[in-house]
């Protein structure tokens, strides 16, 4: 199994969680992060005075899938989150040992 | 030239009550908002509150209220506040000045609703000073100075025609001129927090009673008949407009709330003029009215963005026009159209129609001037953080 961490624009959640439950992936969780990358934040120009907005708000999405479905959601996400600008976010994919179901105790793990 | 000191307490009180009703607004509007705009929702209501102080005090209450030139705008015979003192006909004039103010102050922050969470701040400033100047002031004359409309009979008890007509229409202009928000229509812009917009809203309902009943400059019989109605219709609009929402989905608070601002809204220029039943039936119809306006609004794609224009303007020319039908002579002294009064209602709908087309054409106007010259809209990056860090250097979110 793999844990999939995706970094979003804010106004792409609804899009992306649309996308996701349309091929059947409705399982995440969601934070409300903040974060910048390479270019450390949006500067903004007034009147000669810079203004750097260095944490931007940002949605991260964590989902579980099995290791042959993590292609399908990483296609899915990039598409739907996707405007072409800068700061369109990441996606980073990890490994995970097992995931226990609380109620069930049921275990998986591969 | 008597000075009633009951009545003098009574517009002071309201006065005060009044002014409150600006910042509610910011409040109001401001939760429903997303989190990114939302200090500069309510600061754009303080700022325009401060303003048209300025304004007022040097050059509008002249404007409005000087001696008529042509019915269309009073003289310069108290610029700066010139021989407007502490002695007056039953209240001080300087009291009646203040009184005229607040009401100033929050139109052009009702307008604010149009150009949410785009709109450049010192933009705004300048737009501001003359659409009070140039929109408001006129109106003001009209109806109340000594104007066109006043002499030809218009009734408007507290400001259903200057103040939300004006305001409302002015709104959709506006929001024509700037243009939509980024990804509007693509992009959830749900209210992010309606709490906030309750309490404004409380805040408003409040204040309204003394906007209304406040408007008879007396404590007296009609003062309390407008307090009195101005419950009733703020009531019977949240009912319907609730109502009306629980058909097509699940009755929200926000829609409850904005269902009352429109039965206030259309009861304000009827409340010395109507009686309780009538001002179920305003305040019941404006509720439903207003919503449909809403679902047009949304229908069309218009990002007149906080519906000030399905409220305040719809609902204002609503209100003028039953003014028109209900209006009883026992109460103002004026019977409308359901007492064989057919003369009263054509009165009222030119008045009213005359209001909607001047706002809208001078309110558009004056933005294509101010974005053609300064521009109105901010960047799309700065719109992108939001208006809070770009405009003020605040953040509720930081």
């Amino acid at each position: 199994m793999k844990k999939i961490t995706a970094i979003i624009r804010p106004e792409k959640l609804e899009t992306v969680k649309e996308d996701l439950a349309e091929k059947g992936f409705n399982a995440m969780t969601i934070f409300n992060v903040k974060g910048r990358g390479e270019q450390k934040g949006i500067c903004l120009q007034f009147r000669g005075k810079r203004n750097v907005i260095d944490m931007i708000p940002k949605i991260q999405i964590d989902i579980v899938v099995k290791n042959d479905e993590v292609e399908a959601v990483i296609q899915t996400i990039t598409q739907a989150a996707r405007t072409g600008k800068i700061g369109d976010g990441k996606i980073f994919v990890s490994p995970v040992e097992m995931v226990v179901a609380i109620r069930t105790e049921e275990s998986i793990a591969e | 030239m008597v000075l009633e000191a009951g009545d003098t307490a009574f517009v002071l009180i309201c006065t005060a009550m009044v002014m409150l009703m600006t910042p509610a607004l910011g409040l109001f509007y401001g939760g429903m908002v997303r989190n990114k705009n939302i200090i500069s929702m309510i600061a754009l209501s303080f700022i325009s509150l401060a303003i048209v102080t300025i304004q007022w005090v040097t050059i509008g209450y002249t404007l409005s209220f000087g001696h008529d030139i042509g019915g269309f705008i009073g003289g310069l015979d108290y610029i700066g506040l010139k021989g407007v003192g502490m002695d007056g006909d039953g209240i001080p004039d300087m009291l009646f000045m203040a009184f005229q103010l607040v009401f100033a102050a929050i139109a052009l922050a009702i307008l604010t609703s149009g150009v949410a969470e785009r709109i450049k701040l010192s933009s705004f400033i300048v737009f501001g000073l003359l659409w009070t100047t140039l929109v408001y002031d006129p109106l003001a004359h009209w109806a109340w100075g000594g104007g066109w409309a006043e002499s030809m009979g218009a009734l408007d008890f507290a400001g259903g025609t200057v103040v939300h007509i004006s305001s409302g229409f002015g709104a959709l202009a506006l929001s024509l001129v700037i243009g939509k928000r980024i990804g509007f229509g693509k992009y959830s812009m749900e209210p992010e927090n309606i709490t906030i917009t309750l309490l404004g809203g409380a805040l408003l309902w409040f204040g309204w009673f003394a906007f209304n009943a406040g408007s008879a400059l007396a404590a007296d019989g009609l003062a309390a008949n407008a307090f009195v109605v101005t419950m009733i219709s703020a009531a019977s609009g949240a009912l319907t407009w609730m109502g009306a929402s629980w058909i097509k989905g699940k009755p929200s608070s926000l829609g409850m709330i904005s269902g009352a601002i429109a039965g206030l809204v259309a009861i304000t220029p009827a409340c010395g003029f109507v009686g309780p039943l009538e001002s179920i039936i305003i305040g019941g119809s404006a509720g439903i009215l207003c919503y449909g306006t809403l679902l047009f609004r949304i229908h069309k794609k218009f990002d007149e963005s906080l519906d000030a224009w399905a409220i305040h303007g719809v609902g204002g020319l609503f209100g003028a026009l039953a003014t028109g039908v209900f209006a009883v002579a026992a109460i103002g002294g004026v019977d409308g159209l359901i007492y064989g009064n057919v003369g009263q209602f054509i009165i009222q709908g030119i008045d009213a129609f005359v209001a909607v087309g001047y706002s809208f054409v001078m309110t558009y106007i004056l933005a294509k001037i101010i974005d053609k010259t300064i521009g109105l809209r901010v960047t799309e990056e700065e719109e992108y953080v939001g208006l809070d860090v770009a405009q003020h250097g605040e953040s509720m979110e930081l």
